[in-house]
């Protein structure tokens, strides 16, 4: 179990001071000054070091990313984006960093574009996040009336400037080249790839996109050492990670942890176990609605991290985990989901924008039970169909929940659409 | 709904500029980026349209907005239909958002919808008769270990349940504001009865309710 004095996120829950003060006693924008001058290289080497991977969900190296960056002199300006649009549901981890201890955030914002020869950084948060918004626009303000972030950077001689972005309720925007389509004032629709943003990205100039948690714990990683974190978690999933632990536990709740915790450690331990004990436990979708469901056998066993939940056909994603009691209709859990993936879509590519209609629409039938038993193998073709044949992963994301359901509870789907037909013949008969 | 034709909500007032105090924030929002590319303010500027006009946005300030942004009328229109958080037509000053995400409605969203009918009389996408209140149904908010939400204008009500939502929407009638955050004994996302980690550290200053 992780001890306090490893925790990052030291003021998770808002008990304190979110404020420059309040900050600068929990030990942030301490020796940061020191910390830029020690370079670019050396920076991207000691979080390549640290084994931080993405925490926004793809689980990429963090340094790795920050060294496909050009080289300085390129002659273009170079730009960080940080990705705050946190829209997957289940995921409520960013808003915590950004509420409770936004000065990680805006610290590691000037030490990532050290790292990357960056100037100007735009954070860019969901809209719905507004009085986060409010929280961080302090921060902010706060660190440039200090001198910490401005024309001379914590006294460095590197200037720095931090905007934010709010953006307007479109999850989409959440893929990184959506966000910069967005950011540059257009509709969210995705890019094409290549190029990468790091060649061509915001306003066509090298870009990096970051997840708020990646980026937020990087001051704490260069102040403490690269092997302090990659001590923490597993081996090629170390460090920590804020758990979003939602739906029918006894007390739901995030909680920052080691990567490679297992699953059932960290219901017991922290959300006061599954509503009705253990035994009652259905299913649990472990990463954000777009990774594939468990059931309670995986669940026994499975330790949350990048590569335990992949092996076992899900992934860690976003690290949200929602609950689901044997109470729960499951059916009608991932038809939700499936409607809110078709709500979705941008609508640009054919396979997402009529894929995610019709796999919703037959959702709706399942749910009811009012379809044939030959239509669920159509209904997983019809989700493969629509897997990578799209410029961005939303398909992905809409087709794997319903593959997850088919994969573990075909029998139940099978009962439901026999129910629905020996009550239809029931009426017949009556008649 | 009347006042709706279609796509275009049909009482479109003649006219909208910013008012000169919103000018001058305007102006600010659009130094936020580089020069030349002045149509990343376009979403800046259409919650500022947003917030001086009623909380919804006629088409004339998307022509303003896009006159002032050198964007052809059509690319605000894409944008300002595209992003769910502009509302193109009148709602409430009680603007009531009711998220029925899976998390939520594992959490008991259904009865948050309900009591908000019952106690309104109205469905979603409907507006009460004395104007003051709009239901709409959203998608995921961000605060699922605190489901299920309300969301209302811009604060968002926790931790709810049918009574609590009641209780909420008979506040906002008498004219109160409760304080947003959880509607239950806790503290933002920490376990109900206080949190289980991060207790061993000290430090001075006081905390808050986000």
């Amino acid at each position: 179990m992780l001890r306090d004095e490893d925790r990052i996120f030291t003021n998770l829950y808002g008990l304190h001071d979110p404020g420059l003060a309040g900050a600068l006693k929990r030990g942030d924008w301490s020796g940061t000054k020191d910390l830029i001058l020690k370079g670019r290289d050396w920076l991207v080497e000691e979080v390549k070091n640290s084994g931080l991977r993405g925490r926004g969900g793809a689980g990429f190296g963090t340094g790795l990313k920050w060294s496909f960056m050009p080289k300085p002199g390129s002659g273009r300006p170079h730009y960080l984006v940080v990705n705050a649009d946190e829209s997957e549901p289940g995921t409520c981890k960013d808003r915590e960093i950004i509420r409770h201890d936004p000065h990680k955030l805006v610290e590691g914002c000037l030490l990532a574009s050290v790292a990357m020869d960056v100037h100007t950084c735009y954070i860019y948060i969901r809209g719905e996040y507004y009085n986060e918004a409010q929280r961080l626009q302090a921060a902010i303000d706060e660190a440039y009336a200090a001198g910490l972030i401005g024309p001379d950077a914590c006294g460095s001689g590197y200037a720095f400037d931090l905007y934010l972005h709010r953006g307007a309720g479109a999850y989409i925007c959440g893929e990184e080249s959506a966000l910069l389509e967005s950011l540059e004032g257009r509709k969210g629709q995705p890019r094409m790839k290549p190029p990468f943003p790091a060649g061509a990205g915001l306003y066509g100039c090298p870009t990096t996109v970051n997840n708020v948690e990646s980026i937020s714990v990087v001051p704490t990683i260069l102040r403490r050492g690269s092997a302090w974190f990659a001590a923490l978690g597993k081996p090629k999933n170390v460090g920590t990670k804020i758990f979003c632990i939602s739906g029918h536990v006894n007390k739901p709740c995030s909680v920052e942890e080691e990567l490679g915790i297992p699953l059932k450690e960290l219901i017991e331990t922290y959300a006061g176990g599954v509503r009705g004990g253990w035994d009652n436990l259905l299913a649990i979708i472990p990463g954000g609605s777009s990774v594939p469901m468990i059931p309670k056998s995986i669940c026994e066993t499975v330790t949350m991290d990048f590569d335990a939940l992949r092996e076992v056909r899900s992934g860690l994603g976003t690290a949200a985990v929602i609950v689901m009691d044997k109470s729960t209709d499951i059916i009608k859990a991932i038809a939700r989901l499936s409607r809110f993936y078709k709500h979705e879509s941008c609508g640009q590519c054919t396979p997402c924008r009529e894929g995610t209609g019709w796999v919703w629409r037959m959702m709706e039938r399942m749910v009811k039970g009012n379809a044939a038993v030959e239509e669920i193998d159509l209904l997983l073709e019809v989700t493969q169909q629509m897997e990578g044949h799209t410029i961005c992963a939303l398909a992905d994301a809409a087709a794997w929940p319903v593959q997850g359901l088919i994969r573990h509870f075909r029998p139940e789907m099978e009962a439901r659409i026999h129910q629905y037909r020996d009550a239809a013949q029931r009426r017949v008969a009556a008649e | 709904m009347s006042g709706d034709s279609g796509g275009i909500h049909v009482d479109q007032p003649e006219s909208f500029e910013f008012t000169p105090e919103n000018l001058v924030r305007a102006k600010a929002l659009i130094a936020k980026y580089p020069e030349g590319r002045q149509a990343s303010a376009v979403l800046p500027l259409l919650y500022l349209v947003q917030e001086q006009h009623d909380n919804w946005v006629p088409r004339v300030a998307m022509d303003y907005v896009g006159a002032m942004l050198d964007m052809a009328p059509i690319r605000v229109y894409e944008v300002a239909t595209f992003y769910t958080m502009f509302n193109l037509k009148p709602v409430g000053p009680y603007f009531l958002q009711v998220c029925t995400t899976t998390p939520c409605w594992l959490r008991g969203s259904d009865a948050v919808l309900d009591a908000c009918r019952s106690k309104l009389g109205i469905d979603i996408d409907e507006r009460t008769a004395d104007g003051k209140f709009t239901i709409v149904e959203v998608e995921c908010l961000g605060g699922c270990v605190n489901a299920p939400i309300l969301r209302v204008n811009d604060d968002n009500y926790e931790d709810l349940d049918g009574p609590r939502t009641l209780a909420l929407l008979e506040a906002l009638e008498r004219g109160e504001k409760p304080p947003r955050g959880p509607t239950i004994d806790r503290q933002n996302s920490a376990p109900v009865g206080g949190p289980t980690t991060l207790t061993t550290l000290r430090f001075d200053g006081g905390g808050d309710a986000a």
